[in-house]
């Protein structure tokens, strides 16, 4: 075992682990953070807490990681290449570890062109493959990125994000494998609304002999209605919605459309189960938290393995 | 080369307000070239500013010189002999050229007529985009002679990142992907296993990272 996460140990021992997210708020109200936390308390095995998620100001991913940790969840820190360089980076993974959280997601993120700041500068004094190389050497080196030795090096279980449905798709598996290369321990994939797209990854992926360096959890996101879906397929960079499942979302009545998308969430995990090399999931409702439970059940993953 | 884009005529008229007689000084560089600031754009310039301040009613009286480079102490040397009968200087060379003319006239103001915008090539008439960033440490080399830093949005060295799509960049449609281009142009030279190498973070030093630069070569200095 690398770290002491709680995350590595389940998928360690061949469960599928199940993770979901929390977006910090716009403020700087703590209950926020809980209360959106709490839904998820039971049914996941680690908690993503995102960082200026869309380019937008929010309370500090590692200050919500804080609180979070001191609910006793399980979260992993998010941080972006975007907006800070690598003393800042490194700094914030000390300061994590300090406070004993132990998985990180190593990110580029989006580009401010897309939040309320688009006239921030974009830092990227590294990009994502780097900070997980930086990341693994002060974990296994214990060795800042700069050469000197830590005092106490942080053991993070470092994660990676991997969208199968990018272009050019014959450099997706290429580009994971560059990450793989870096050292990433774990990934979570891009929202999966077209199955089949997804399972050609995948193959592409065991063809390289991936899933058997990294664990790969499925990227999930249900969708609320048919706006939504239409909103996920035209203005979501990177996002592959086929069009028959807006059309089965947008063929039912308005008031049952959210039932639907939860129905057709529960679907994909199964189809996703059935993918060699799927070791678990990462659920993503946004602003939706509440119906994680319900998501998670219905899949047939709970309850939650307990490790130690 | 170095393209700029003439500033807006109200931010010009306002900075030449408070002067009476100006030099507008172009350049017969890389602003001749991208049409921001060379003899010619001096003549246009000269006049609009006149036509403006004689509907105003100011006295505005303008001589245009365009010098050679004005990058050059050599060639900004030429203003001396009139440096003293204006009230300021507009230039419209990068902003190397103002600067230069800020150092060799002390007293005299000196603004900037243009906007120095990076530095590209054309792409078509009329067309310039950017292709450097002046990192000082060329990677062209192993990334099929397409630059990440000056030509992704978010400066990857091992794209491309999840938002790329049919080629372009997710930041908008009309922005080519620098990853796409970089991945086809190693096909096309047959050297996909470049792409397998990750490329190590950078040494900004060589960049802005390390302060303003300087390039002192011994053989040719005295
Ligand atoms: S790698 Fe550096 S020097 Fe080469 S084109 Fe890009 S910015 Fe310019
Ligand atoms: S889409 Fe391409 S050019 Fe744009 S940020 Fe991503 S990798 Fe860079």
């Amino acid at each position: 075992m690398k770290t002491d996460s709680i995350l590595e140990k389940i998928l360690a021992a061949g469960h599928l682990a199940v993770t979901s997210e929390c977006g910090p708020p716009r403020g700087a109200l703590p209950n926020k953070v809980k209360e959106k936390a709490e839904l998820l308390r039971g049914c996941v095995d680690a908690v993503n807490v995102t960082d200026n998620q869309t380019a937008m100001v929010r309370m500090s991913s590692l200050a919500a990681c804080i609180l979070l940790r001191q609910m006793g969840l399980n979260p992993i820190l998010q941080m972006v290449t975007r907006d800070r360089n690598r003393l800042s980076m490194q700094s914030d993974i000390l300061g994590a570890y300090s406070h004993n959280i132990d998985n990180m997601l190593c990110l580029s993120g989006d580009h401010p062109r897309f939040g309320d700041h688009p006239m921030a500068a974009n830092v990227h004094d590294i990009d994502s493959v780097q900070f997980i190389e930086m990341v693994k050497t002060m974990r296994d080196e214990g060795k800042f990125q700069g050469g000197e030795s830590i005092d106490g090096p942080p053991k993070m279980f470092i994660g990676a994000a991997a969208n199968p449905f990018a272009d050019p798709f014959e450099l997706r598996v290429a580009r994971l494998a560059k990450k793989a290369k870096a050292g990433v321990d774990f990934i979570q994939t891009q929202c999966i609304y077209n199955v089949d797209k997804f399972a050609k990854w995948m193959e592409g992926v065991r063809d390289r002999g991936l899933d058997r360096q990294v664990y790969i959890l499925a990227g999930i996101t249900p969708m609320k209605s048919a706006g939504m879906a239409r909103y996920m397929k035209n203005k979501v960079p990177g996002m592959d919605v086929p069009d028959e499942l807006v059309k089965r979302i947008a063929g039912v009545p308005k008031e049952k459309q959210a039932e639907e998308g939860i129905k057709i969430c529960v679907e994909t995990i199964e189809q996703c189960k059935e993918i060699k090399g799927v070791h678990g999931f990462h659920i993503m409702a946004i602003e939706w938290e509440q119906k994680v439970p319900e998501i998670v059940e219905k899949a047939g993953l709970l309850p939650r393995p307990s490790v130690n | 080369m170095i393209t700029a884009e003439r500033k807006p005529m109200e931010e010009l008229t306002e900075c030449m307000k408070p002067f009476g007689r100006i030099l507008l000084v172009g350049c017969n560089e890389c602003v001749t070239v991208c049409a921001a600031g060379g003899r010619k754009e001096v003549g246009l310039l000269s006049s609009a500013l006149q036509m403006h301040f004689m509907k105003e009613n100011k006295p505005f009286e303008v001589k245009e010189l365009t010098l050679e480079r004005q990058c050059d102490p050599e060639y900004v040397e030429e203003l001396a002999p009139h440096i003293n009968q204006v009230d300021a200087v507009l230039s419209m060379a990068c902003g190397c050229g103002v600067q230069e003319i800020a150092r060799r006239y002390k007293e005299k103001p000196v603004f900037p007529a243009v906007n120095t915008k990076f530095m590209g090539a054309s792409e078509s008439q009329g067309v310039w985009a950017e292709r450097c960033a002046g990192c000082g440490d060329c990677v062209l080399g192993i990334t099929g002679g397409v630059c990440p830093i000056a030509r992704c949005s978010k400066q990857l060295f091992n794209g491309p990142c999840g938002g790329s799509t049919n080629g372009k960049c997710e930041i908008d449609s009309s922005v080519d992907c620098a990853w796409q281009l970089i991945w086809d142009r190693l096909k096309a030279l047959g050297k996909v296993d470049l792409y397998e190498e990750n490329i190590a973070a950078k040494d900004w030093r060589t960049g802005r990272g390390g302060g303003p630069r300087k390039i002192i070569r011994e053989d040719l200095a005295s």
